[in-house]
């Protein structure tokens, strides 16, 4: 299978914004993304709402529980058409960010299909470690479609089992806890990511806890890309109608910081 | 009293069928790794079965009274009721069983902070006295709508010496508390234990609750074998997660002439709303670290759930549970708050014992099945906690006021 997502990091350190899906509506979503595609995010990260996203720090809660009360019973089918609408508007590379049950309830196989015709490249499933991949790897291989690993300061010996499985890139968690702005990394993070790189040439980006631009220079002078959420999901809370400007903004900014990094892990 | 078989359970891959499995954040992967070797470890370690039996025995009271409950039995006219009086257990209530293993667990593992959830408040409780007791650091996510409806137990566990965060996110009851307990974990892994109180979760929990809950079956089977040479016909316990139920199965779960009935919380009916009968009313997902049954909706949305009883108002039931239900081997009945409190009261007034509500779902299916079965038939039936929490809510039901 070639992976669409790891070229893009091949010259270029990748930024990787985040928003919810319906948060807080089917128009802002698309306005949103095509505002980071315009900023010139290098892939949006689109996150399925939630009603329990244990992985996920309070910003993020609030914004899946935001797009759930747009719309309670929002079905996986219109995730699927804001999608479509996005890609009316713009190419930028996508991935989802969802907890498994969405799509197994939804089913593997067809869900799967949908991100292929779609261009949902990559898959983040926090509730999904290495062991129970062999649930939905069957369908996303023959999708083309990257289940990307998670790897934390905690794997410890789990990572070479992780990461030789890995597709497109590996999501490097910053720190322990949940998503969320922070002020301080894992002390190890060069470390985790030179293990990483002598099992692997599939790409890292870090996520968890970067906002500002000196973290974001910080983090992809270790690897080869930047994942921020909470910040981007807390510029759409704030500005509303006005958050496709700043979004834009932001991730023009933020790639201003991270252009010309190299790694030094 | 016989030392506890952890050896019980053959299957310890952590899979039920096509259920269970390890669905959780990759940041506790290890942990859980660290827990389920340590467990393999532990549990065939003399010492650490010594160590187990001695606290289950002189700490918490073990073994608890297998009672033959007469006046229910002549009055409901069929089936011999007996009564396995966890309600006897220190603290009141089963959650001790598993908190004794799992802290015992922890102290082993070199941890020195424990922290849990509870709904009810029961198992927060046993956790907060077993932190106490091994002189160990306690914090207790309960949702902030228990909180409110167990103040005491509140109360007791700070008099316990533990920290109870109310948790305000979602509907605020225990599947928050678990989200709330899961973060709590994830945000500090090194020195702490997070003390799972029902038979759910990634594996190993679901293992080993039903481990160390087992000994309500072992005990009962070899207590009625004494008093009637028999066994059970039928064995019914009360079902959130599945903690009490399936401790009262395990024993019997090869013993095909025995039939196993678990009683969820139907809340309001099984076909309102207002309910929490997974079971019945689920179906098949991945939540909270386990493939099972839950209350969700098409999209895969988690279900908000409704039961009068705090212990048992959980949209999902423990792995094996599911299992056991999807295969027939036990069946799963749905009662409501109704049955329920007047449960609550038949057996107040007829045994003199004053049963946790969640309990009551038990009662309440025996005394509906009870006069049609034969007279030399026996059910044995879980008492899985006391009723001194519900007098207060159970008053407010029934619209007394008996504040001051």
């Amino acid at each position: 299978m070639t992976s669409k997502l790891k070229p893009i990091f091949k010259d270029n350190k990748a930024f990787i914004p985040f928003v919810v899906t319906n948060d807080p509506d089917f128009e802002s979503t698309v306005n949103n993304v095509v505002a980071l595609a315009e900023g010139g995010a290098d892939i949006v990260e689109l996150g399925l709402p939630f009603s329990d996203p244990v992985a996920d720090g309070p910003v993020i809660q609030a914004a899946d529980i935001r797009a759930l009360k747009a719309d309670p019973d929002i079905s996986t089918d219109t995730f699927f058409d804001i999608v479509e609408a996005i890609r009316k508007e713009t190419q930028v590379p996508l991935v989802f960010l969802t907890y498994l049950n969405i799509p197994f309830q939804y089913g593997y196989e067809k869900f799967c299909a949908r991100c292929e015709a779609l261009g949902v490249d990559g898959l983040v499933i926090p509730d999904l470690p290495v062991e129970e991949r062999g649930e939905i790897d069957p369908f996303a291989a023959k999708h083309g479609i990257d289940i990307i690993p998670l790897v934390t300061p905690t794997s410890a010996s789990r990572i070479e089992k992780i990461v030789s499985k890995a597709t497109g890139f590996i999501y490097v968690v910053s720190s322990l806890g949940v998503t969320g702005e922070r002020s301080k990394f894992a002390d190890d993070l060069s470390e985790l990511v030179t293990r990483i790189r002598t099992v692997t040439d599939v790409p890292t980006a870090i996520g968890f806890g970067i906002h500002t631009p000196e973290q974001a220079a910080e983090m992809t002078g270790i690897a080869d890309g930047a994942i921020v959420g909470s910040a981007c999901v807390n510029l759409v809370a704030e500005y509303g109608n006005q958050a496709p400007q700043k979004l834009t903004d932001y991730t023009k900014q933020m790639k201003t910081a991270i252009a010309g990094q190299t790694s030094k892990a | 009293m016989t030392e506890l078989n952890l050896e019980l359970n053959k299957n310890t891959t952590g899979r039920y069928g096509e259920y269970g499995g390890q669905y959780i954040p990759e940041t506790l992967m290890n942990q859980l790794d660290l827990m389920t070797k340590a467990y393999e470890h532990y549990k065939n370690d003399p010492e650490f079965k010594t160590e187990l039996h001695d606290l289950l025995v002189d700490y918490a009271n073990r073994p608890s009274l297998l009672y033959y409950a007469k006046r229910m039995t002549e009055d409901l006219g069929g089936a011999q009721i007996y009564l396995k009086r966890e309600d006897l257990n220190h603290t009141g209530a089963h959650k001790i069983n598993n908190v004794i293993g799992q802290a015992l667990l922890a102290k082993h593992m070199g941890k020195t902070r424990l922290i849990a959830e509870t709904g009810a408040g029961q198992h927060g409780v046993a956790t907060a006295t077993i932190a106490a007791l091994f002189g160990m650091e306690c914090e207790v996510f309960m949702g902030k709508e228990d909180t409110d409806r167990q103040k005491l137990n509140v109360y007791r566990m700070e008099l316990l010496g533990a920290k109870v965060h109310p948790v305000t996110s979602g509907s605020m009851v225990l599947k928050d508390a678990i989200n709330a307990a899961l973060q709590e974990w994830a945000t500090r892994v090194d020195d702490t234990f997070y003390v799972m109180g029902s038979a759910t979760g990634p594996h190993p929990y679901p293992l080993m609750v039903r481990d160390f809950q087992s000994i309500i079956s072992q005990e009962s089977k070899s207590q009625l074998k004494e008093q009637t040479g028999k066994l059970p016909d039928m064995v019914v316990a009360c079902v959130g997660g599945g903690s009490n139920a399936i401790g009262s199965f395990a024993n019997y779960i090869d013993e095909p002439s025995v039939q196993l009935v678990g009683a969820e919380a139907a809340g309001k009916g099984v076909d309102t709303d207002l309910t929490a009968a997974t079971v019945e009313r689920g179906s098949e997902g991945i939540f909270h670290g386990m493939k099972s049954m839950f209350l969700q909706n098409k999209t895969g949305q988690i279900n908000p759930v409704y039961s009068i009883s705090a212990g048992l108002d959980y949209p999902g039931v423990g792995p094996e549970h599911a299992a056991l239900a999807a295969s027939g081997r036990a069946q799963y009945v749905g009662i409501t708050d109704d049955e329920a409190v007047d449960a609550f009261e038949y057996i107040a007034k007829t045994e003199g014992i004053v049963a946790a509500i969640e309990s009551c779902h038990a009662v309440a299916y025996v005394q509906k099945i009870a006069p049609k079965m034969r007279k030399d038939q026996i059910i044995v039936c879980t008492l899985s906690g006391r009723g001194d929490k519900d007098v207060a809510s159970i008053a407010k039901y029934k619209g007394v006021n008996i504040d001051d």
